[in-house]
């Protein structure tokens, strides 16, 4: 039986392999993907300082000290099943069965779609899909882009897009009638992108984030938008329809009002050759809900939360989570829970010999220190968030959990 | 190799001289780098559709791009289903799209 198994390779799962590791813990990693190192691949940051964050190779930093601590890493693998046993967990792949002592998901976030009609064609896909083309494989989604939906990740992929030679022609809203929640709101859009000011060469917007507020920013908009890294982001139009016959040939679009009524009159068509959707992250946690863990609806996380301690661990017994199954957040942060996740499962399993509870007590203060600096804030209120959730989780755990 | 490629970019470098195979899509060769899955060797030859739906008919192609979806199933060698946004190419490889049933 191995020690420990991790489902998911991203910078949560490559942290916590790393950490138990380092205890003399057998870990062994599994990802569906082709390379590890998650959604960190696909990223590129410039953090304040103007030097730029290459999530390959930061992805790849953390697989090399992994293999160098003889951490077992197995790509092209997708767990399906998760089974509990008389002592630890059976985990079901394509590739073989699994019997670990502890295991740990670290299975990421998804995204969530926006049906606009037409979202079938050829040439429509999700905002990461692009992110993954472009700087992963290196192959553009298309010469001429248009975004449906604003939010701190579209506008962000949308730069990284534009470093890839491609054209982005506009980010705008979806229809508020395809969507649940904020996405179609003019206001709360705002209020979303000045979490990102920081990050904007755009004195407008970062006019905003110091004085405007939301609702005034929303209003005072201009109808034409305003350019971040010359893309246009127009918060008072939506798409209405992507329209083509065998593939992706343009998107019709109208104004809206700053509530997010359709102006009539105001219908247009802008040629594209592809669109990308950016409906926002959730966590992935149908292994969570398979294994039989309780779970909690928390919208600053970004939806259905496995819940859990500070310590990573679930309401079963040598199962954890870590990284954005536990809330949406940037990888940093992933990585930094990722660490805790497998300093814990170490002091499960006794290898940690002399003062496990303060090494851990560091590992989680990391956590919380990483959250506070993050270049991107996904929501506003998650540690708010975070520290009710642990607050509430302790007193489950004192009974259920005994270390 | 063509346009599509992002060869040179500003901050992740140029593509060092990665070594070529060819696959066939639906019996047309198409030459792809190692390293590529099949969903993006053949978008970066201008190939966006990988199957129609089993229904309608209608054209489909990648979604997601990381395994979630199964938009972009198709028959590899033989077996079918298999996802082309997480398949590594390999010289020689046969892929078909699926058609209307
Ligand atoms: C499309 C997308 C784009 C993002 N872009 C950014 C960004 O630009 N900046 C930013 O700060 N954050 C971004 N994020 C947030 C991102 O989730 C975090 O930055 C970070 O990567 C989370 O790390 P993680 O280890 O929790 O999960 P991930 O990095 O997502 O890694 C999870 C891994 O688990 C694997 N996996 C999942 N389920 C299974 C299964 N059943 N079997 C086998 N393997 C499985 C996946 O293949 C994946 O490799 C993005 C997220 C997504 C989904
Ligand atoms: S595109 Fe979604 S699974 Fe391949």
């Amino acid at each position: 039986m191995i020690d420990l198994v991790i489902v998911g390779a991203g910078p949560a799962g490559l942290g916590a392999a790393i950490s138990a590791a380092e205890y003399g813990l057998e870990v062994c990693v599994l990802d569906e993907f082709v390379k590890p190192g998650g959604r960190l691949l696909g990223q590129l940051h410039e953090e304040p300082d103007g030097k730029w964050v290459n999530g390959i190779a930061e992805a790849q930093k953390l697989y090399y000290r992994a293999l160098q601590l003889g951490v077992k890493i197995k790509c092209g693998v997708s767990v399906y099943d998760i089974a509990k046993l008389e002592s630890g967990w059976c985990v079901y792949t394509t590739d073989q069965i699994y019997e670990t002592e502890c295991l740990l998901l670290a299975t990421g976030a998804s995204e969530t779609p926006i049906p606009v009609p037409g979202w079938t064609l050829p040439g429509v896909m999700s905002i990461g899909a692009a992110q993954v083309m472009g700087n992963v494989h290196r192959v553009k989604p298309g010469e001429k882009g248009i975004i449906i939906g604003v939010n701190v990740l579209s506008v962000a992929i949308a730069r990284e897009l534009q470093l890839c030679g491609v054209h982005i022609e506009s980010i705008l809203l979806p229809q508020s009638s395809f969507v649940s929640g904020d996405s179609a709101h003019p206001e709360k859009m705002m209020e979303s992108l000045l979490r990102l000011t920081h990050l904007a060469p755009s004195p407008l917007i970062r006019f905003g984030g110091k004085w405007v507020n939301p609702k005034i920013g929303a209003r005072l908009y201009p109808r034409n938008g305003f350019k971040m890294w010359g893309i246009p982001i127009q918060l008072r139009k939506t798409a209405l329809e992507i329209l083509g016959e065998y593939q992706v040939e343009g998107v019709r679009i109208a104004d809206i009002s700053a509530t997010g009524e359709v102006v009539p009159g105001t219908e247009k068509v802008l040629s594209a050759d592809f669109v990308c959707i950016a409906g926002g992250l959730t966590p992935m946690s149908e292994l969570a809900s398979v294994a039989g863990c309780s779970f909690r609806y928390i919208p600053e996380l970004g939806g259905h939360i496995p819940i859990h301690n500070e310590c990573m661990q679930t309401n079963l017994k040598g199962l954890y989570v870590a990284g954005n199954i536990t809330g949406v957040e940037s990888a940093k942060v992933a990585r930094a829970q990722g660490t805790v996740a497998g300093l814990s499962v170490a002091r499960e399993l006794h290898a940690i010999k002399q003062r496990a509870d303060e090494i851990i007590d560091i590992a989680k203060k990391e956590v919380i220190d990483t959250r506070r600096n993050a270049l991107i804030q996904f929501q506003a209120g998650i540690e708010r968030e975070r520290e009710e959730l642990y607050d509430k989780g302790n007193n489950v755990f004192e009974e259920k959990i005994s270390v | 190799m063509n346009s599509m490629r992002v060869t040179d970019h500003p901050i992740l470098g140029t593509l060092e001289n990665k070594k070529q195979v060819t696959i066939t899509f639906d019996d047309v060769p198409y030459p792809a780098f190692e390293g590529d899955t099949i969903a993006s060797a053949l978008l970066a030859s201008g190939v966006r559709t990988l199957r129609h739906q089993e229904d309608k008919g209608t054209p489909r192609g990648i979604y997601c791009n990381i395994g979630h979806c199964f938009e972009c199933r198709v028959r590899v060698n033989g077996k079918n289903t298999v996802r082309a946004c997480l398949t590594p190419v390999e010289g020689d490889m046969r892929i078909e799209s699926g058609g209307e049933l």
